[in-house]
């Protein structure tokens, strides 16, 4: 393991145990105000100072993290399952099943999502606890966001479905799900992790930009995406940097995530 | 004998007067110099009987004439193409005096005729006009007399109550003139305009107005416009110098601006608009049966809004740049404000008493009504609207302390406003009224128990209660009126029953918020739109910046 990879390692998991441990470093709730002290910069009570309603940052982040590690991932692992489903099995089985499906993905990625979105919300009640919108945020976030991903496989597997080694198993007798599980599929991984990836900042922005269509996770629970919201409007960064700090966080955590996951293609 | 090269000494003379002369007149030409601000968003029409939006309403301010204008800081009524005017007892006539010796700006004589012709054209069905939706007083038509050409008699169906302060919206357009909208009588006309990015108002040549000194107005050369949503560029270039003014800030801006730049950041106090939350009566709307009987009872209405904080709202929300409201009239409304209304107080033990007495109980931290049924509701509002989020979070955190458990639900405005006025699905709703009108009869689509913007219950084909009926006669008492105190009295009385019931809850008053470039000279920045430019046949700049434009 060279020092990169240990630092990242040791990165990831400050973040994950501190976001884990929130009830206890946190100095109040995330959703309690100091109305005394609205957008108050860092103090030794409220370390990253205060939002614009008086509520602990640093609080707020340590929740919001806990939320958007475990939610973004989650929706990028329905996503990515999806898309390897998808275009993963069209790519290997080719022909006719690879041009209905990328037909489908290409359907599917024009349809106007903002309507659609806008539908979504309609029929969804208005009463829902936080947590549930929240759950119901990054489960639509994971259920849409499978095509782009679901192209790019379909374009690796039907490659890999006409190399040499594919054209020599299937001559040693190999085919069917058999073939795909065991040679297909892990030729698939490096393309898969990357979409992965790629997939849990998206959808972390894409909760933030949903709060407009009243879709994104509902006041007061914290989630990364709304606490880059606050960035909205802000001229300078070298007035407030702190309010910065969710967005840092966001980079350190991804590039972390991707130095680990670079290592781990290089062995596979 | 010498031959001068240049000519005779007398010619020479000449050549040096008329030159001073020319330099004389480029310098008056240039007097005022070029002001720059933004509009928000395209003007929707030129056409200044059909303007409804924003921006074509700063449009007309600028380059209409009228015969009557408020004046935006005295709230006053001032003569203007009128020299006077003269209202008729039954409330049915208003008659004018015109100024005589007016043109419009393509050089077209104004008479009588040309207000004739407006209004002709203003009452046309057909338009559609909102401006002159406010003179349909009855079933029948407008009359409009030509006695002499400096004089016209106007003739309503009806009684129409304020009837003079409506024409502050009534650009007066040409009979004759070719030009159609493009002959004005305002101190500026359109003279550039590019689709999406620019409007150029250059100085009328026969405005009609001069200062005490005799000095024509407008002092400016020109006004441009530029059209630009983005808030963040806007200020981004207001402290550049590029842009002069900017007509209406936020508190947030405000205070990073009055920060950096103290001397131009204007708080001019409580403006027009307000805040406020209501609740949905509606009896067709598709929410429980349990929850419809909780916000049909005065009791809770009246305790939601004594567990709010006002002071909270105002001082963390607006940066103690909004006053807790008292009720649907800003006390910047000097005539109209009922002043023994105050802000309701927190008072968080009042409101447990209220729901106390309508049978609801605190069982381990909830309140829960007499039925049992935990006590939770919705407030939606429009999204991206950071100020209003912010105070749903708040009330949200007042409620809580109640036992009330609250889910505020942000939504795109189109799905906002058909969940609220077509499919009244919703449970509470928490919007702004950004009211430009001075005079009760203009909330008449509010107030009126059978009105489509009547937001807790519109529509109803007969008052639901008979606090409803009290404000729908009292509301047509002083619409009938003629005597202003008369319409005061009935109208106090709506503002007490309004307070009582509380079919809105009233949360803040807004101030109005502006921002005014040190190289602006005679800006006054006021409550009443336009706020910063409207005396802006007064205003000038300062000679650097003009000479640098």
């Amino acid at each position: 393991m060279n020092q990169v990879r240990k630092l990242a390692c040791v990165v990831v998991l400050v973040v994950c145990a501190m976001s884990a441990a929130a009830n206890w470093l946190a100095p109040a709730g995330y959703a309690k105000q100091f109305r005394e002290a609205p957008d108050a910069p860092p103090s030794r009570q409220h370390l990253l100072g205060t939002d614009e309603v008086g509520r602990d940052r640093f609080a707020r982040v340590l929740y919001g993290t806990r939320i958007s590690l475990l939610l973004a991932p989650a929706a990028a692992l329905v996503s990515t399952a999806l898309a390897a489903l998808v275009g993963g099995l069209a790519g290997y089985l080719g022909g006719f099943w690879l041009r209905l499906a990328r037909g489908f993905t290409d359907l599917f990625l024009s349809l106007p999502w903002l309507f659609l979105l806008i539908t979504v919300r309609a029929l969804l009640p208005l009463n829902v606890s936080p947590l549930t919108s929240v759950l119901i945020t990054f489960l639509i976030l994971g259920l849409l966001g499978w095509a782009a991903s679901a192209r790019v496989l379909s374009t690796s597997a039907d490659a890999l479905r006409n190399s040499d080694f594919i054209l020599q198993a299937r001559a040693s007798g190999l085919h069917g799900p058999r073939l795909f599980l065991i040679h297909v599929l892990p030729n698939l991984k490096p393309v898969l992790y990357a979409q992965f990836w790629i997939s849990i900042p998206v959808f972390i922005l894409s909760e933030a930009n949903l709060g407009i269509l009243g879709l994104g996770v509902a006041e007061p629970l914290p989630s990364w995406g709304s606490l880059l919201r606050e960035l909205e409007g802000l001229i300078s960064f070298r007035e407030e940097p702190w309010r910065l700090v969710p967005l840092l966080l966001l980079i350190v955590v991804m590039t972390s995530f991707q130095l680990l996951l670079s290592n781990e293609e290089v062995t596979a | 004998m010498k031959i001068n090269r240049t000519g005779h000494p007398a010619f020479s003379r000449l050549l040096f007067c008329v030159a001073l002369l020319s330099l004389g007149a480029a310098a008056f030409a240039q007097s005022g110099g070029e002001l720059r601000f933004c509009l928000r968003s395209e003007p929707k029409t030129f056409d200044p009987l059909l303007v409804d939006d924003d921006s074509s309403l700063s449009i007309r301010y600028l380059t209409g004439g009228v015969l009557v204008r408020l004046n935006r800081h005295t709230q006053e009524l001032e003569p203007e193409l009128a020299e006077s005017w003269k209202v008729s007892r039954d409330g049915k006539q208003i008659t004018f005096k015109l100024r005589s010796g007016v043109a419009f700006s393509d050089g077209s004589p104004f008479s009588s005729e040309d207000v004739a012709f407006t209004m002709k054209r203003l009452m046309e069905p057909a338009l559609h006009s909102s401006t002159g939706d406010a003179f349909r007083s009855g079933s029948g038509a407008v009359t409009a007399k030509i006695v002499a050409p400096d004089q016209i008699a106007i003739t309503f169906p009806a009684p129409i109550a304020g009837l003079d302060r409506l024409f502050d919206q009534v650009a007066i357009m040409s009979a004759h003139s070719a030009k159609k909208e493009g002959a004005v009588l305002g101190p500026f006309m359109v003279a550039e305009y590019k689709a999406g990015s620019t409007l150029l108002l250059r100085r009328n040549p026969n405005y009609w107005k001069r200062d005490s000194q005799g000095r024509r107005l407008p002092y400016l050369d020109s006004i441009r416009l530029d059209i630009q949503s983005n808030r963040d560029v806007e200020m981004l270039r207001f402290k550049r110098g590029e842009l002069d003014l900017i007509n209406v800030i936020d508190s947030d801006y405000f205070d990073r601006l009055a920060s950096s730049s103290p001397g131009l950041a204007h708080d001019a106090g409580a403006s027009l608009d307000s805040d406020f939350m209501w609740f949905n009566q509606v009896a067709s709307a598709p929410i429980p049966e349990y929850k419809r009987a909780w916000f049909r009872s005065r009791n809770f209405r009246r305790a939601i809004s004594e567990a709010i904080n006002r002071d909270d709202l105002s001082r963390v929300v607006f940066n103690g740049h909004a006053q807790p409201a008292a009720g649907p009239v800003s006390p910047a409304n000097k005539f109209w404000f009922n002043s023994n209304l105050k802000a309701q107080p927190y008072r968080p033990d009042a409101a447990l008493e209220l729901l106390r007495a309508d049978g609801f109980h605190l069982q381990n931290g909830a309140l829960f009504d007499k039925a049992g049924n935990a006590v939770e509701f919705s407030i939606v509002t429009n999204a991206g609207g950071k100020p209003r989020e912010r105070m749903a979070v708040m009330v949200q955190e007042d409620l809580s302390k109640l036992g009330i458990n609250v889910n505020v639900v942000t939504l795109d405005f189109p799905s906002l406003i058909e969940r609220i006025s077509q499919k009244f699905n919703y449970e509470a709703a928490m919007l702004g009224f950004r009211n430009v009108d001075l005079d009760p009869n203009g909330q008449m689509n509010i107030w009126l128990s059978s009105a489509e913007n009547h937001a807790w219950n519109p529509q109803q084909k007969s008052p639901d209660t008979a606090w409803e009926a009290e404000i729908d006669r009292l509301m047509r008492a002083q619409a009938s009126a003629a005597d202003p105190k008369k319409r005061k009295e009935s109208f106090d009385r709506v503002q007490e029953i309004v307070a009582e019931q509380a079919p809105f809850i009233y949360l803040v008053n807004q101030n109005a918020l502006s921002a005014v470039s040190s190289a602006v000279q005679g800006a006054d920045p006021g409550i009443l739109s336009p706020q910063t430019f409207w005396n802006a046949d007064r205003i000038t700049l300062n000679p650097t910046t003009r000479a640098s434009r």
